[in-house]
């Protein structure tokens, strides 16, 4: 058997085994290309209280969690227990982006299921989610002293996330 | 009381076109190999059962759909009360489960007419041929029955059905899948013929001329879905774009690539004895893209705006059957083809040569479409990040690999087979060669610019005329042509219209992207364009804003255009209708944007010159093709 015919074989062998590993993968997850970059910056007012404003500035020297969610998100329900046990560990102070929503039903939300953050920022129109990339909330963010973005996490933090990848990195980030 | 009972039949069917897809793709293959004459004779009764079988399952779905059952899932899934009746039956392939049966259904009807017309054909080839696909059919029945059931029940039924997305209510979704499916499933035919003379060792030219009008009449059916599903996108999706390198067009436009080389190949098989291996490699691939673009499509591996929804268990299913389908012809050819004995040997300078050389740049430009198609996925699985591949990379490569592929498509009807003299072959078209660089020169200042892209696009197109149209003088002369050489000059000229077009429309076309308020006017490719109002209008299950445009020239008033934004009662987006002022020369585009302050729209306006040249190529292309398989022989022999 001459060898020069079992290359389409070979071809085609090696194309499989890259469909088969590119089964196991998400092409709609891209990461972000914000990652150790600065936070951008924005000014916008706090959801509990209008007339005050929130800046990334106010927390710099620290590592703290922009968390990013809505009172229409279904999938911030799910995470939200998760967030409740983040923020009573208070490793880090815990910030929510109110993203595209209206207050009264952002307000009441937390009044139902709690609220685990600090403070929330309200971003009414969604432009502060623009400059950090938000494509699906919810998304999470860890910011590390000098405002940099070093960790973002699409989609609902579930356990496993909360023990494997946040708690390890702003231990991490504390500790530089 | 019916409708309990209906589905069931259709699904029931599907469970017995298996089990006899399964005897025809068993028992006559393993007939052939052992000799058994009652085994041999099952492979034609098997496969007009199979495809009794088919109809009837497809037809049950297709009913359901007529009648608005929506106890069934995947009829309320995909229609809804409102929906006009054409729109309905186009439904039946609007996802998934249904598309799928389509596939099957003109896998089996393939099937089918081989079993009807190949009367004298060898009766081992042909078992084997029907036995192959027969098995194919029976992998497809196991996925559809394991993963993509159509026949599935929604109970307690719904009282409406969820509706189509919008865009597909066109009439080019009526048409531009099974068209389209037509051909991918077609080149099922020609791969079984080639596994066939794999098996019998007998790789010779009757192979290749049984297999020849199998395959074209396949690839003038993919030829004009392609060509469907881009004018379709093109007045359907309200920026005027004909083609975007999606996954999924690739996915049809790779195997269309691979079954032009394969028409090619055929044919020195066929005359000449030479290129066996070549043949059956491509007929191979060329099925096999077709699966693999299958995969593609349904499995979520690639992000496409025409993927289905997807299930990681449909994916895993159709890998393995891709897997085993092609994996075991490749092994099969690399076990058989060595055996090959050669063909008739040729001169460098010969017909034989120049369609070698046509061929190896197809497969290479397909081999750079497939490359840009699965950079994606190869970049992620080897964990090297998120890329994405399109136009730019598309059009850089592609296209320098197709410019020797037109160059060549004017020389070789003038080159003899076996051997050609270089001096006969400029004497010959020395003439073509000038109104080639004329045309050149000339049409781009005519246009108004003239870029290198032009100018090569007008030499290419024009030589491959000129030289055309010399052919079609001297065989007049000769003698009547026969449907070969018809089609032949047909196939090469549609080409040549084809790239025409992209040509003028790629380099010449005028887009205006302004505000509008009623009285406002905009010029665009020596046309005015006015907008005259903007009112309300109803369809059957839409609501719509439409905008009246007066298109004038020279203060002439030549048409009125009436581009729609619609609110379709059962989707939440807004879709653009655009209005199209088709003419032979140009297309005149206007579409609607979006409202804005004080009674103005946001409007599109695309002047589009000779943009229809490139569908009316693909339509010469597949007129060329349908010469070619009425040519005489092919008749006679069916008359026999």
């Amino acid at each position: 058997m001459k060898a020069k015919f079992i290359i389409p074989l070979i071809l085609f062998v090696v194309l499989i085994g890259f469909l088969l590993v590119g089964l196991n993968r998400d092409p709609h997850e891209v990461p972000s290309p914000l990652i150790n970059k600065p936070a951008p910056a924005f000014n916008v007012p706090q959801l509990a209280k209008p007339t005050v404003s929130f800046s990334p500035e106010q927390m710099k020297g620290q590592v703290w969690i922009l968390n990013v969610w809505a009172s229409w998100c279904i999938a911030c329900r799910e995470e939200h227990p998760m967030l409740i046990e983040l923020g009573k560990a208070n490793v880090a102070p815990l910030i929510g982006l109110d993203y595209k929503d209206k207050r009264p039903d952002a307000i009441a939300m937390l009044a139902e299921r709690g609220n685990p953050y600090l403070l929330s920022a309200f971003d009414a129109d969604g432009r502060v989610g623009i400059n950090y990339g938000v494509y699906g909330v919810p998304e999470t963010y860890i910011i590390d002293k000098a405002g940099v973005i070093r960790f973002k996490q699409i989609g609902p933090i579930t356990p496993e996330i909360l023990e494997k990848l946040i708690y390890p990195t702003i231990a991490k980030l504390k500790s530089e | 009381m019916w409708q309990l009972t209906i589905p069931e039949i259709g699904h029931f069917a599907l469970i017995l076109a298996l089990g006899v897809s399964l005897i025809q793709g068993i028992i006559p293959l393993v007939g052939a190999q052992q000799g058994r004459q009652e085994w041999i004779m099952l492979a034609r009764p098997a496969t007009q059962i199979s495809f009794a079988l088919l109809a009837i399952a497809f037809g049950v779905l297709t009913w359901s759909f007529y009648v608005n059952d929506f106890s069934v899932l995947y009829v309320a899934e995909h229609s809804n009360a409102l929906l006009p009746t054409v729109y309905r039956i186009g439904a039946v392939w609007g996802g998934h489960e249904g598309s799928l049966l389509l596939w099957i259904f003109l896998l089996t009807g393939w099937a089918f007419a081989v079993a009807q017309l190949s009367k004298t054909l060898d009766e081992l080839m042909i078992a084997r041929v029907l036995s192959v696909l027969g098995l194919i059919a029976s992998g497809l029945l196991l996925f559809v029955l394991a993963t993509s059931n159509p026949f599935e029940r929604l109970l307690p039924a719904a009282q409406d059905g969820r509706s189509l997305n919008p865009l597909l209510q066109d009439p080019g979704l009526v048409f531009h899948p099974p068209m389209l499916y037509m051909g991918y499933v077609g080149f099922s035919v020609a791969f079984a013929f080639a596994i066939a003379s794999l098996l019998s060792g007998k790789l010779d030219a009757a192979w290749a001329r049984w297999s020849r009008p199998w395959t074209t009449t396949a690839w003038i059916f993919l030829t004009l879905g392609i060509a469907l599903g881009s004018w379709w996108a093109y007045y359907e999706l309200g920026w005027g774009g004909w083609w975007f390198w999606d996954p999924v067009e690739n996915a049809s436009f790779m195997p269309w690539l691979i079954g032009t080389a394969l028409l090619h190949s055929l044919a020195v098989t066929e005359k000449r004895g030479g290129f066996k291996n070549w043949t059956v490699l491509l007929a191979i691939i060329a099925f096999s893209m077709s699966l693999l673009g299958t995969f593609l499509v349904r499995s979520g591996v690639l992000t496409s705006v025409h993927a289905f929804a997807t299930d990681p268990r449909r994916g895993i299913f159709i890998l393995i059957l891709l897997t085993l389908v092609v994996g075991s012809s490749l092994l099969l050819y690399a076990l058989r083809a060595p055996k090959s004995t050669l063909g008739g040997a040729f001169a460098l300078m010969s017909r034989e040569t120049f369609i070698l050389l046509g061929n190896v740049f197809l497969v290479v430009a397909s081999g750079s479409v497939l490359l840009g198609t699965l950079y994606p996925l190869l970049i992620d699985s080897l964990n090297l990040g998120k890329i994405s591949v399109g136009p730019p990379y598309f059009n850089a490569v592609f296209v320098p690999i197709m410019i020797p592929v037109l160059f060549l498509l004017a020389v070789g009807p003038w080159a003899n087979w076996k051997s050609t003299s270089l001096n006969q072959l400029v004497k010959r078209l020395w003439g073509a060669a000038v109104v080639a660089f004329v045309a050149a020169i000339l049409i781009p200042r005519m246009m108004g610019e003239f870029t290198l892209l032009t100018g090569l696009g007008f030499l290419l197109s024009f030589w491959i005329i000129a030289s055309g149209v010399l052919q079609v003088v001297r065989q007049v002369r000769v003698g009547k042509p026969t449907g070969s050489f018809i089609g032949m000059q047909l196939g090469h000229i549609g080409i040549a219209v084809f790239v025409i077009g992209v040509t003028m429309v790629g380099a010449y076309q005028e887009e205006k992207d302004v505000r509008m308020a009623p009285n406002d006017t905009v010029m665009v490719g020596g046309y005015q364009i006015r907008l005259m109002d903007v009112g309300p209008a109803q369809g059957p299950n839409y609501q719509a804003t439409r905008g009246n445009f007066e298109v004038s020239r020279h203060g002439n008033v030549e048409r009125i255009l009436s581009p729609e934004k619609r609110n379709y009662d059962s989707s939440a987006m807004p879709m653009t209708e655009a209005a199209i002022d088709a003419g032979f020369t140009r297309d005149i585009y206007v579409s609607l944007g979006e409202p804005l302050d004080n009674h103005a729209w946001a409007v599109r306006v695309y002047y589009k010159p000779f943009v229809d040249w490139i569908w009316g190529g693909c339509l010469l292309m597949a007129l060329g093709g349908l010469f070619a398989v009425m040519d005489k022989r092919y008749r006679l022999r069916i008359k026999n």
